[in-house]
């Protein structure tokens, strides 16, 4: 069949950033999900056997799976209209001369470097940003720090590769999970090394010639004992891709006295099935933070974790979920306390326009032993038009008597005082809004670098235009 | 008075809010660098007043004319009067968390002038404007509104003022909720910019006398039912601080039968 009538088929002329991939690839699996197309990803990768019987046990779970109910609505994702590879090389032989003029004009009003502009909209093979990064790349191994592909991290550092890959989300965590683990492609591959600082937040357009966030990437890191790392994923710049499923795998491990930060920001197109897991095992007197933002897409399920597995162990996660009409966010985070004197905090701001639907899902939950605990959640949600909704469903399992726990809900709307007031300053209707809403996601967005942080005001914006009437 | 094109010319106004009418016939003229003072009882209409120049959309003028620098203000949005230059000091200014006060005036000052500042020019103003009205630098650092004293707020509206620098400002019982210090403070505060921009017209609504103890008006108007009733010098305000409202309230349907003519 035509590429471009399974883009049709897809929806994707509706994402108003979308744009057609040339039909080109010389290597595409077929659609849909089978044994055979496992075998036939895992043997493009030249992967060693133990990889492919992961890959097929996966697969089997995966099919055993039931499509879960408890969250959004997934009924309409017709998995076998996805195809789940594409060779990445060959992604890369689009042209920047073929990427759609209101595109460009989108990363430029996002104002994203030219370098970062040509890997998100898969251009391929950046040669300035080849020079650029060079240095940082020099640097890094100097350290002993690891950053590649996740498949050069399997066939360049095999041992620690296996000894971590998989143990912190197993195959059978989740149905999604399953099909990850059975068809993973892309994503980064990070060891810092005991005692290693890593000053400059590190990025994945970084990874020159590599494959950028596929549909099922498959990120791990191992933050060693007392290292400390800032990694940032993706970015608030649309993500192109032609299929419509997005399901990722991130494992973090924070070993001893390790400090690690995950920042992402995405903005999906709005066909896109967002189902993610992602994972963080913290160890003693370690510290986790995870900083999540989601736009776009059709639903969006996804609840980073923290796994407080050691003595003193503390994670946080700050998450914006934006809803348009047409979209639910279903997201949200988890604390698992599984050891005494272990704290974590959640703040989760979400805001709904239109028929826009965001939900807040979150675990608390204080294990037997874990004596001391202390959590504290605060989910605020705005609605900016009549019809948006919101949802809170907050969980909380609590096994120990002496466990500290705050959770504080709000739910607030745009007051027409509000309005008038900025209003009376000039401002018009549309910028007076948006200012609401970037002063709302503040206490979140003050924590990304500064470029993110206007990447995502930018954003904001963006989604805010025509919002009036 | 001046054969120029007043500033603001309201005539026969009538204005409603859910479907009750509070303007009933207001006559009020200001001219370029005038000092107004508009007084009455509460719920005479003066905040109604302010609210109809700043066209708050609650608020439905049901006959009458505004002209605003010759111009049909009644026919512009809150936000086009905003930037053609009406400025209202607030009684109540909203909270707007997360946002400070620099971002929330830089936004301003581009709608108001129409141009992009550049940063360094915004800073440079703001610092200028801050240090006219004595203000600590960290306070544009602070979320608009948020947690504010009393008296902030109403220094925050005069910090905007003296930013945006309109051509009207309209001050919204601005004097309430004011101990001495602040109030002066803030009397000072219009005093200086009112100095640096001879040409601003000042509208100052308020409910007492006192704040005209520090801002001297060049024409005084008593409001009572939604018309102004009388007309006078400075000399008015001080004989209102002594016989207070009571005699129009006595004396107003013999007022309103004489404003009807």
């Amino acid at each position: 069949m035509p590429y471009d009538q399974n883009v049709a088929a897809l929806d994707l002329d509706t994402y108003k950033y979308g744009f057609k991939d040339p039909d080109q690839y010389v290597f595409k699996a077929e659609k849909g999900l089978s044994k055979r197309v496992v075998e036939q990803i895992s043997a493009m990768k030249e992967e060693p056997e133990w990889m492919l019987k992961y890959r097929l046990k996966a697969l089997e779970i995966y099919e055993k799976k039931p499509v879960p109910t408890w969250g959004a609505d997934l009924s309409d994702l017709n998995m076998d209209e996805i195809y789940f590879y594409v060779r990445p090389s060959d992604r890369e032989g689009r042209s920047w001369d073929e990427v759609p003029d209101d595109i460009k004009k989108t990363f430029e009003r996002l104002g994203i470097p030219e370098a970062e502009r040509k890997s998100l909209s898969g251009v391929g093979a950046q040669y300035e940003s080849e020079m650029v990064y060079h240095k940082i790349k020099d640097e890094l191994s100097d350290q002993g720090v690891i950053f590649d592909s996740i498949e050069d991290g399997l066939k360049n550092h095999p041992d620690l590769f296996r000894e971590y890959f998989s143990t912190v989300i197993p195959p059978h965590d989740n149905k999604y999970a399953a099909l990850n683990a059975a068809v993973w492609s892309g994503g980064s591959f990070i060891y810092v090394p005991p005692g290693v600082a890593v000053d400059i937040p590190l990025q994945a357009y970084f990874r020159v010639n590599s494959e950028q966030l596929g549909q099922f990437e498959r990120t791990l890191i191992i933050a060693d004992e007392g290292s400390r790392l800032h990694y940032i994923e993706g970015c608030t710049a649309p993500t192109y891709t032609s299929n419509s499923f997005h399901s990722g795998v991130i494992e973090i491990i924070v070993k001893k006295g390790a400090n690690v930060r995950y920042t992402t920001i995405q903005n999906w197109s709005n066909n896109m099935y967002n189902l993610v897991t992602q994972r963080a095992r913290v160890e003693e007197d370690a510290r986790m933070a995870w900083l999540d933002g989601n736009l776009g897409s059709k639903v969006t399920m996804k609840y980073p974790s923290c796994y407080l597995m050691g003595r003193g162990a503390s994670g946080e996660i700050m998450s914006i979920a934006y809803a348009g009409p047409g979209q639910h966010q279903d997201a949200g985070g988890k604390m698992i306390h599984a050891a005494p004197y272990t704290t974590s905090e959640i703040v989760s701001k979400s805001i709904s326009k239109g028929a826009g639907r965001s939900s807040y899902r979150g675990l608390v939950q204080v294990q037997k032993g874990a004596h001391h605990a202390s959590s504290n959640v605060e989910c605020d949600a705005l609605l900016l038009d009549p019809e948006a909704r919101t949802d809170t469903y907050p969980y909380i399992e609590i096994d120990e008597n002496d466990a500290s726990i705050g959770h504080e809900a709000t739910v607030s709307k745009i007051g027409d005082e509000q309005l008038f007031y900025l209003m009376q300053r000039g401002l018009a209707q549309d910028e007076a809004r948006t200012m609401i809403v970037r002063g709302f996601i503040e206490p979140i967005s003050k924590h990304l670098p500064l470029e993110y942080a206007v990447e995502l005001n930018r954003l904001v914006e963006l989604e805010m235009e025509g919002s009036v009437g | 008075m001046s054969e120029k094109t007043p500033l603001l010319k309201i005539e026969d106004l009538h204005a409603t809010v859910a479907g009750e009418e509070i303007l009933r016939g207001v006559d009020l003229t200001i001219h370029e660098g005038e000092l107004h003072a508009l007084m009455g009882p509460n719920g005479s209409g003066k905040s109604t007043l302010a609210k109809v120049i700043a066209g708050h959309p609650a608020y439905e003028v049901t006959a009458g004319k505004v002209l605003y620098k010759g111009e049909d203000l009644l026919e512009m949005e809150v936000d086009e009067r905003a930037r053609q230059g009406i400025f209202m000091a607030f009684q109540y200014p909203s909270e707007i968390p997360g946002v400070t006060i620099a971002q929330f005036l830089r936004q301003a000052k581009n709608a108001r002038t129409g141009q992009d500042v550049s940063v360094f020019q915004f800073y440079d103003d703001l610092k200028t404007a801050m240090g006219l009205l004595d203000m600590d630098e960290k306070f544009a650092e602070r979320h608009v509104n948020e947690g504010f004293s009393g008296g902030e707020k109403k220094r925050n509206e005069i910090l905007q003022m003296a930013v945006l620098e309109p051509s009207l400002a309209v001050m919204d019982e601005t004097d309430s909720g004011l101990d001495i210090d602040a109030l002066k403070t803030v009397s000072e505060g219009v005093n200086t910019l009112h100095a640096r921009r001879a040409e601003m017209g000042v509208l100052i609504i308020t409910h007492y006398q006192r704040i005209l103890n520090y801002i001297r008006p060049d024409v005084v108007h008593v409001m009572v039912r939604g018309q102004i009733v009388r007309e006078g010098g400075p000399e008015l305000a001080h004989e209102l601080e002594s016989a207070g409202y009571e005699e129009y309230r006595e004396a107003e349907p013999a007022a309103v039968a004489e404003a009807r003519g």
